[in-house]
Parts: structure tokens; C-alpha cells; sequence
């Protein structure tokens, strides 16, 4: 088995490699080489700060934007996104402006609107509450860090941070997580266990 | 329920080793940081921070290399503070495993470091750190060099400039209360937390549960960061979680 965690520069990208290792991912790879990606049998996609940062560190790897459409919706390996990684499967998000998503998941990435008891970030634990029977997604606690959040199809799991806020979306053999199982200690890396023997 | 309310022990750490830390007994080596944030990892605690005391440029290094150990083995929300001076400083501790970063010196001085900092890596790792002392009924002002030197500065008007620069949480500590276990400044942390929509955290002058408790009912923050009671064993993660939960406090379970 090999694992692709995708290197564009997001700063939790040792964080989901240390989780992933305590899951017990075999032939693990930090990359950022189109080519090992296309030949991935798993894929993870890791991301924090801003939207269009992301995005455009992803798209500044020649090659990688095609390669992961190629390997995940061409051939069907599994595909887990985190944060702003599971944030870039929409079509757009509207942090900073509007920007271009990978187009995955019809849906948009919009800012959390702060009120009264309602704090923004939505920082520290909370539920996920799952939106349908899935293989990795479980209802529990999880560890969330972000100002926006997706809005839109395929949704898997839900918070709530005055009204529901989405957790998981996902379709076939995508998945994304808002909260970080990386941070989420035994939740997190259940699910990553889960991840790594996941055949969707 | 909604997001629950947070314990953060809080460790001091110079030159790679802990000088306030917790008396866990199984430790191997209480003096490492790694070693005790496995215990705190393993107790439950929501997040935890490590403030490097560090005095001196040169060793800043071994902070780096204690939190990429720490990434290691525990996966909970880890933030660093101390010596953090601009967008280098915070890069190199979030790649190195943090995730978010506490500001404090240099804000006072320079407080577009928030923003610099919010924009390249995001506003959520930016912790906005504000040390303040009373000077009057109602109005606090912005202290350095641990308490010892006034700034001039009125505090919450700092915490709000900050705020607004981008700081996605506040940490604020009572350096009259630091240390002294009557308990946190209940009116500066509340002021603060009436007036931004980003978390605050308390800090500064738990001696007890009831302390905590007050922290999130009275001060209204969303966190609360304690050292003592948890360093000299009087209370745990989870009787710190037992205290709030039984006040009506959302806590993990």
C-alpha cells in the first residue's frame, strides 16, 4: 500500500504525517511529485490558513491538479481531505475573494458569521454528528479550527456552531473532514485507521 | 451541544526543558516538555501551550525541536508563545508541529505582526497574547517584561486593535493575579470578551476549581489556561472537566 500525503506548503503537513504514521500507514510519502500521486493507492490532502492560498500553492505544483483529478475521480483511490483540504474539493471558496476549488463537491466554502455566544473562529471541540451511515465517519468529539465552512452537497457530517456548521462531506471515494483528526487524539486517528483500510 | 469550553494546562519552558510544569509521578523525565505533554495528552487536556522563556536568541532553536517532538506523539492542539517576533518565527513553529502561535512582545511594539502573521498563515494560529495590570477601577494597561515594565498602553483597547488586525483567539493574563491563586480578573477578562467575537482565553491567578468555572461564567471566555493547580497536582484535567460540566459548562466528555 502506498499513502500520498500532497506537500503544497500547507503548515499541518507534519502533524497529518505524524497522525497517519500513529494510525499505521504503510509506504507513507510526503510529496509533491505529480507522478507519485498518479501512482498513490490512498490520498491525503492536508490544509491550513487561508482558502486561496491553498489553492494556489496546489495549483503552483505543475501537473498535480491533473494528476489527483486523474487518480481520484479517473481511477477511484481513496481520497481524504482535511480542513481547508477538504474545503478545496468545493467549487469555490470566498475567503479573501472568490476562488476556484478543485470542483469535486458542488458546493461553496462561505465565512462562519459571528453571533452573540457564537464566536468566530469556531475554535476547540465539538460534535460530529453524522448526516448519514458512512465507513469513516462516527459520531463523536473532534477538534475544529476554522472561520469558514463548506456549504453545499454530499454532506456527510454535521457541528453545530449556532445552527449546523458542515463537518464531513464526501461521495464514492471522497472524503473530506472540517475538524483535524490529526489534533482530534484518539477520534482523529480512529478515523484515519479507518481511512487506511476504507475500499469505497 | 456546542463547542465545549477548553482547559489549557500551561507550560514554561527554557532552554528545551520545563521550570513550571506538572509533578506527574510516572514520568520518566520530568523535565522534558515532551514527557509531560504526553501526560497532559493522555489525561485529556482540550489543548495545551507551551510559553518558551528562553532568555537568550541563540538557544531559540531547542523550542523548534521540542514542539517537532511533541507533534510526534501527541496529536492535540499544541500552541507556542514567547520570542515570537514576526511571520519567520511563526512559520518555523507551525511547520515544526504547533498549531497557532502566540504573539505578545512584538505586538506591543509592532502590532501589524497580527496582521502579517493572519494573512500568510491564517487568522486561526494567531493567538493574540495581552499581559495587563490594573491601574484604575475599570482600565487596565498593557505590562512587559513579565509585569515589571508599563507599556502605557490601555489593554483593552490593545486586545481590540489586536482583534481586529486578524488575532483569531486573545489570551489574556492578569499579571496582578498571575501567581497569586485568588483567581483570574474576572472584569478584564469579561470587558475584553464582551467586546470581540473571537474566543479569549483566561490566564492568570487560578488556585482553584471554582476559579475556572468563574473563568468561562463570569469572565465569558472560552477557555481557560491555568500552570499551578495542575503543576502541583491539586486537581486534574478531569476534575478541572468535572467542575465545569457540573457549573452547566459544555466540556468533552
Amino acid at each position: 500500500m502506498s499513502v500520498a500525503l500532497i506537500d503544497y506548503g500547507a503548515g499541518n503537513l507534519h502533524s497529518v504525517h505524524n497522525a497517519l504514521k500513529a494510525a499505521g500507514a504503510e509506504g507513507l510519502a510526503i510529496t509533491a511529485d505529480p507522478d507519485a500521486v498518479a501512482k498513490a493507492d490512498r490520498i491525503v490532502l492536508p490544509g491550513v490558513g487561508a482558502f486561496a492560498a491553498c489553492a494556489s500553492g496546489l495549483r503552483a505544483i505543475d501537473g498535480m491538479v491533473e494528476a489527483l483529478g486523474q487518480r481520484v475521480l479517473g481511477d477511484g483511490a481513496p481520497f481524504l481531505g482535511v480542513c481547508v483540504g477538504m474545503q478545496l474539493m468545493a467549487d469555490a471558496g470566498e475567503e479573501l475573494g472568490t476562488h476556484a476549488g478543485l470542483g469535486w463537491i458542488a458546493g461553496t466554502v462561505r465565512q462562519l458569521p459571528p453571533s452573540p455566544g457564537v464566536r468566530v473562529p469556531h475554535m476547540g471541540w465539538n460534535d460530529v454528528i453524522p448526516a448519514v451511515d458512512h465507513p469513516l465517519i462516527e459520531a463523536g468529539e473532534a477538534y475544529f479550527l476554522h472561520s469558514f465552512a463548506f456549504e453545499g452537497d454530499a454532506l456527510l457530517a454535521t457541528t453545530e456552531h449556532g445552527g449546523p456548521v458542515t463537518a464531513a462531506i464526501g461521495r464514492d471515494n471522497l472524503a473530506g473532514v472540517q475538524f483535524h483528526p490529526e489534533k482530534s487524539q484518539r477520534y482523529g486517528i480512529a478515523l484515519l485507521e479507518r481511512f487506511l483500510t476504507w475500499r469505497p | 451541544m456546542s463547542v465545549r469550553a477548553r482547559v489549557i494546562p500551561c507550560l514554561d519552558v527554557a532552554n528545551g526543558r520545563v521550570v513550571k510544569g506538572v509533578n506527574f509521578v510516572d514520568l520518566i523525565d520530568a523535565g522534558d516538555p515532551v514527557e509531560q505533554a504526553r501526560a497532559y495528552d493522555a489525561a485529556g487536556a482540550d489543548e495545551l501551550c507551551f510559553l518558551d522563556i528562553t532568555a537568550s536568541h541563540e538557544a531559540r532553536g531547542t523550542i523548534l525541536d521540542v514542539v517537532r517532538r511533541t507533534a510526534e506523539v501527541c496529536f492535540m492542539p499544541l500552541t507556542v508563545g514567547g520570542g515570537v517576533r514576526g511571520v519567520d518565527d511563526a512559520r518555523a513553529l507551525l511547520l515544526a508541529g504547533a498549531d497557532k502561535v502566540a504573539v505578545n512582545s512584538a505586538a506591543v511594539s509592532r502590532p501589524e505582526v497580527v496582521s502579517e502573521i493572519a494573512e500568510r498563515m491564517g487568522s486561526q494560529c494567531v493567538v493574540a497574547s495581552v499581559d495587563a495590570r490594573r491601574v484604575a477601577e475599570g482600565r487596565w494597561e498593557v505590562f512587559t517584561h513579565g509585569g515589571r515594565r508599563e507599556t502605557g498602553i490601555d489593554a483593552v483597547e490593545h486586545a481590540l486593535r489586536l482583534a481586529a488586525l486578524g488575532a483569531g483567539e486573545l489570551l489574556v493574563t492578569s499579571m496582578d493575579r498571575d501567581g497569586t491563586r485568588d483567581g483570574y480578573d474576572l472584569d478584564l477578562i469579561r470587558t475584553i470578551a464582551d467586546r470581540v467575537t473571537v474566543p479569549v482565553v483566561a490566564s492568570g491567578g487560578v488556585g482553584k476549581l471554582d476559579d475556572l468555572v468563574a473563568g468561562i461564567r463570569d469572565g465569558h471566555a472560552s477557555a481557560v489556561l491555568a500552570a499551578s493547580i495542575f503543576h502541583f497536582g491539586e486537581a486534574s484535567i478531569a476534575d478541572a472537566h468535572a467542575a465545569l460540566a457540573a457549573a452547566g459548562i459544555p466540556v468533552r466528555s
